[in-house]
């Protein structure tokens, strides 16, 4: 994985497959205390002790379609690379949390990358889950909502091609208004 | 988030209205499913999503369905779609990237003729028939 936006999308597609109705993603930059964290947290089946214990090792899925799971076993690895450290709480169902820190300056910590293009991709691609997205910068916020966007639209559907166009103009806008200096 | 301008709303409204149409009427023309597994993802499956995403926004495309899946076991042949037309056997293609699934879109989705050079199992098992 190239960088962290891509490890989301793929927790994310795990919080779906679990079951989840929502699945709430938080990144949060703080350059004061030099701390990046990730947060994918789901409403979906969650996992005994058993199988928490065994998440991290590579040659463990739960998937019949092959035998090797490398999705948390890379975002524990990326984490450990720049200082930072993963973790995952979860009960059977109680869903799941997986948060993941990082040193921000650290020069091995993978860059954030495209969110805007993960949250499409996982917007589009699972039209009955709902996503929540919350990205906090040295305390600047921007919240997305699908729920909230939903009620906008009036219950249409999100997948005609102006609704595309619509959730990444609002992604996109959110996000530079957190970079922006003023 | 700020709010919907009601131009916005409407247009988005006007589409939806049309596709529910279509599927009432089971004129969906085609689902495709892009498998966003730990290793299509590496592969590069969000591009492809993003560039299938683009074709149905720039062509204004309406009665295509798109949904992600999983893992489908052959992770060395990733980034993978699977392309279902209306009442066709669904079709997988393999070792995508972003000019591929222009060409997948064009013809098949949209064209309905199958894209055999970058189809999975077509052509795999060749027989070589003894001349004559």
């Amino acid at each position: 994985m190239e960088d962290l936006s891509l490890h989301i999308l793929d927790v994310a597609e795990n919080s779906v497959r679990a079951g989840a109705g929502t699945v709430a993603i938080r990144v949060e930059e703080d350059s004061r205390g030099d701390v990046l964290s990730l947060e994918i947290e789901d409403d979906g089946e969650g996992m005994d002790e058993t199988t928490k214990k065994k998440i991290l090792d590579p040659f463990f899925t739960t998937r019949t379609t092959r035998r090797i799971g490398l999705g948390l076993p890379l975002l524990a690895e990326a984490a450990r690379a720049a200082e930072g450290r993963l973790s995952v709480d979860s009960a059977p169902g109680k869903g799941t949390r997986v948060t993941a820190v990082f040193r921000r300056s650290h020069i091995d910590r993978k860059p954030l990358g495209d969110i805007v293009q993960t949250l499409v991709a996982l917007i589009l691609g699972h039209p009955g889950t709902h996503f929540v997205y919350r990205q906090a910068v040295d305390g600047r916020t921007f919240l997305f909502d699908t729920r909230t966007l939903r009620v906008e639209l009036e219950d249409a559907p999100l997948d005609s091609p102006s609704a595309i166009s619509l959730i990444r103009k609002r992604l996109q806008e959110g996000l530079a208004s957190l970079r922006r200096t003023t | 988030m700020p709010k919907l301008t009601l131009e916005e709303l409407a247009k988005v409204r006007e589409q939806a209205r049309k596709k529910t149409h279509l599927r009432e009427g089971g004129e969906v023309r085609a689902k495709v499913t892009v498998h966003m597994g730990t290793c299509g993802i590496a592969a590069g499956a969000r591009t492809i999503m993003s560039t299938l995403l683009s074709e149905i926004e720039s062509r204004d495309v309406r009665d295509v369905q798109v949904t992600n899946s999983g893992c489908a076991g052959l992770c060395s042949r990733e980034p993978m779609i699977t392309v279902e037309l209306a009442g066709e056997a669904p079709v997988k293609y393999v070792d995508l990237n972003p000019d591929k699934m222009k060409t997948i879109f064009a013809e098949h989705v949209l064209g309905g003729k199958i894209v055999a050079k970058y189809a999975l199992g077509i052509g795999s098992e060749k027989t070589d028939f003894p001349k004559e």
